[in-house]
C-alpha cells in the first residue's frame, strides 16, 4: 500500500504514514459494521435455536436492530456513580474497546493483506488478549459496589487460568509450523491433511488440540459456558452493572470484537486460514479473505449454537476444567507431538 | 528520526509511570502505573530488535504477574495512617536499598562508558545474530551452551512451586466435592428402579 501512495507523488514517509492509517481505518471499520451485524446473527441463531423470532422489526429481517440499539446507548446520559473511581471507571471501557482493536494489526485477511507482517505475531496476539483482562478488572474495583468486584476476581482467576493451556496449545502449532508469524503458519497448513486438505484439523494429533483451544476461546472471551463473570442469576450484570450509556457501549463491542478474534484465530491456526478448503487450483480464484469470512462465520456460528445449548458452569468446574484437565493434556501433547515431529524428521 | 522520538517517548513514560508507581496514594494506582511502566520497557525492547523479549515481558509480567498483583492489592484495607508511621522506623532501610541502587545505577554508567557490552541503539539498528530470527538465535543459545542453567532453572520454579502448595494445603474432612467420573459413569439402570408396589405394601430401599 506504500506503494500505492508514493506512486501518488508522495515522499516514503508520508506514503509511509498515509498507509498505516488507511490500513488501520480499513481493519477497523468494517470490523466496527461486522460486530453490529454479528451481535444480530447471535440473536437470531439463539432466537431460532429456541423456536423464537428474535430481532424482526427494525428494518428487513430486523438487520438493523444493532443500529437501533447503538443509536439508543448513544442518545442516553452516562451516568458515573458518586462512589467511584472517576478515572479508572472511565478509563475501563476504553481499555476493553482498545485492546481489542489492537490485536487485530497482525491478522492476515490474505497472502499480502495484513498490516503488521511481524516475526512474532502469534506471541502478540497472545500478548494483548492477555490484556483484555485488565477492562474487566478495573471496571470491577472501580464501580466501588459488590457484585463488580466478584465479577472482577472471578474474570482474573478465569483468563489467567485458561491462558496456560491457551499457551501451550499454540506451541504445538508453531511446533508443526516452525513459525511465529501468522501468514507462514497459514501457509505452512497448505496440503497438511492427505495432500489436499488444508489445515492442520486434519491430523490426529492436532485435532484434540483444535477441540481443547475452541473450549479455550470460549473461556477467554467468557462466552456461555465460561461467563461467570456477568451471570446475570448470581452478579446481575457482572462488571458492566455500574455502566450505562457509551461507555457500557464500547465494553459491549470490545467483547464481540473479541469473540470474533478468537474465530478468526480458529480459522488462521486450525482451518488453514485465507486458504480455501481443499488444495484445490480452481478454488484459489475465490479471494482468500472470503474463505477466511467464511470461516470465521462459521465459528461464530458454534459460539452462538453453543451458547444455545449448554447451562453454565459453576466456579469450582471451571477452575477443574482448566487446570486439572486441559493443562495437563495440553502439556502431553506438546510432549507427544514434539517427540513426534523429532522421530519423523520433520525439524531436519 | 522516528526511532529516536519513540526511544524518548517510551523512556520517559517508563521512567515517569515508574515514579509515580511510588507516589501514588491509592496502591490500586500504583500497580496499574506499574503496568504502564512494562507496557513501556516493553517497548524499549522493540526498539533495541529484541522483539520476543518484549512480547514476553508484556505476557508474563503485564499480562499474568501484574493480574496477580491487582488481584491481591485491590483486596487490601489499607490504613494510610500507618503506612505512614512505618515511613520513618523504616527510613534506615530505605536509605540502605536507596545506597544500593545509586551504585548499581553508577556502576552502569561505568560499564556503558567502557563501551564493552553491545546490545544495540536506540535507532532501531540492533547487532543482532547474524541470520538468525530473535527466537532462533534465543533457541540456539539456551538449548546448547546454557542448557544446564536453562534447566536448573526449570527445577528451582518447579521446587518453589511444590513449596507454596504444600504450604497452603489443607485437608478439610467432610467436604463434599464432585467426581466427575463417577457421575459421568453412572447410568440410568444404577440410579432408578421400576416397580410395581402392591397396594399399601410399599417398597424397600
Amino acid at each position: 500500500m506504500t506503494d500505492f501512495f508514493m506512486g501518488l507523488g508522495m515522499s516514503y514517509e508520508w506514503a509511509w504514514f498515509v498507509a498505516t492509517v488507511s490500513g488501520i481505518l480499513l481493519i477497523a471499520f468494517p470490523l466496527m459494521l461486522a460486530v453490529a451485524l454479528i451481535i444480530y446473527v447471535d440473536r437470531k441463531v439463539w432466537a431460532a435455536i429456541n423456536l423464537r423470532r428474535g430481532p424482526n422489526v427494525v428494518g428487513p429481517f430486523g438487520i438493523l436492530q444493532s443500529f437501533a440499539d447503538g443509536l439508543k446507548v448513544f442518545l442516553q446520559e452516562t451516568i458515573i456513580p458518586s462512589a467511584a473511581n472517576k478515572g479508572i471507571f472511565l478509563l475501563a471501557p476504553i481499555v476493553t474497546f482498545t485492546v481489542a482493536l489492537a490485536a487485530w494489526a497482525v491478522v492476515p485477511f490474505g497472502p499480502e493483506a495484513v498490516l503488521a507482517d511481524i516475526n512474532v505475531g502469534l506471541l502478540y496476539i497472545l500478548a494483548i488478549s492477555s490484556l483484555s483482562v485488565y477492562g474487566v478488572v478495573m471496571s470491577g474495583w472501580a464501580s466501588n459496589s459488590k457484585y463488580p468486584f466478584f465479577s472482577a476476581m472471578r474474570a482474573s482467576a478465569q483468563m489467567i487460568s485458561y491462558e496456560v493451556s491457551i499457551g501451550f496449545i499454540l506451541v504445538c502449532v508453531v511446533l508443526w509450523a516452525g513459525t511465529f508469524n501468522l501468514n507462514e503458519i497459514v501457509l505452512a497448513q497448505k496440503g497438511h491433511g492427505l495432500g489436499f486438505i488444508n489445515g492442520y484439523f486434519f491430523n490426529i494429533l492436532l485435532f484434540p488440540m483444535w477441540v481443547v483451544f475452541f473450549i479455550s476461546s470460549l473461556a477467554e472471551t467468557q462466552r456461555v459456558p465460561f461467563d461467570l463473570t456477568e451471570a446475570e442469576s448470581e452478579l446481575v450484570a457482572g462488571y458492566q452493572t455500574e455502566y450505562s450509556s457509551m461507555s457500557f457501549a464500547l465494553f459491549w463491542l470490545g467483547e464481540y470484537a473479541n469473540i470474533l478474534l478468537m474465530c478468526t484465530l480458529n480459522a488462521i491456526l486450525f482451518f488453514g486460514g485465507w486458504l480455501p478448503p481443499v488444495d484445490w487450483e480452481p478454488l484459489y480464484a475465490v479471494p482468500g479473505i472470503v474463505w477466511l469470512l467464511v470461516k470465521i462465520f462459521f465459528f461464530f456460528f458454534m459460539f452462538s449454537w453453543v451458547m444455545a445449548t449448554v447451562p453454565r458452569y459453576r466456579y469450582d468446574q471451571l477452575m477443574r476444567l482448566g487446570w486439572k484437565v486441559f493443562l495437563p493434556m495440553s502439556l502431553i501433547f506438546i510432549f507427544v507431538i514434539s517427540g513426534y515431529l523429532m522421530a519423523t524428521g520433520h525439524f531436519a | 528520526m522516528i526511532q529516536t522520538l519513540a526511544f524518548y517517548l517510551f523512556a520517559v513514560l517508563t521512567i515517569g509511570s515508574g515514579a509515580i508507581t511510588i507516589l501514588a496514594r491509592n496502591p490500586v494506582h500504583s500497580v496499574l502505573w506499574l503496568i504502564l511502566a512494562f507496557f513501556n520497557a516493553a517497548g524499549l525492547m522493540v526498539l533495541v530488535g529484541a522483539e520476543f523479549i518484549a512480547m514476553l515481558l508484556v505476557i508474563v509480567y503485564v499480562g499474568a504477574v501484574a493480574v496477580l498483583f491487582l488481584f491481591v492489592v485491590m483486596m487490601l484495607d489499607i490504613d494510610f495512617a500507618e503506612l505512614r508511621a512505618g515511613f520513618v522506623k523504616n527510613f534506615p532501610l530505605g536509605m540502605l536499598v536507596a545506597v544500593v541502587l545509586l551504585a548499581e545505577i553508577i556502576l552502569g554508567v561505568g560499564a556503558y562508558r567502557a563501551g564493552a557490552l553491545q546490545l544495540g541503539t536506540p535507532d532501531g539498528t540492533a547487532s543482532a545474530a547474524v541470520g538468525l530470527s530473535n527466537i532462533e538465535a534465543l533457541g540456539a543459545l539456551l538449548y546448547s551452551r546454557y542448557l544446564f542453567l536453562f534447566e536448573a532453572a526449570g527445577i528451582i520454579l518447579l521446587v518453589a512451586m511444590i513449596g507454596a502448595i504444600v504450604l497452603t494445603l489443607r485437608h478439610r474432612p467432610g467436604v463434599r466435592g464432585q467426581n466427575v467420573a463417577r457421575q459421568v459413569y453412572r447410568r440410568a439402570e444404577d440410579a432408578t428402579i421400576n416397580t410395581r408396589p402392591e397396594v399399601g405394601a410399599g417398597i424397600k430401599l
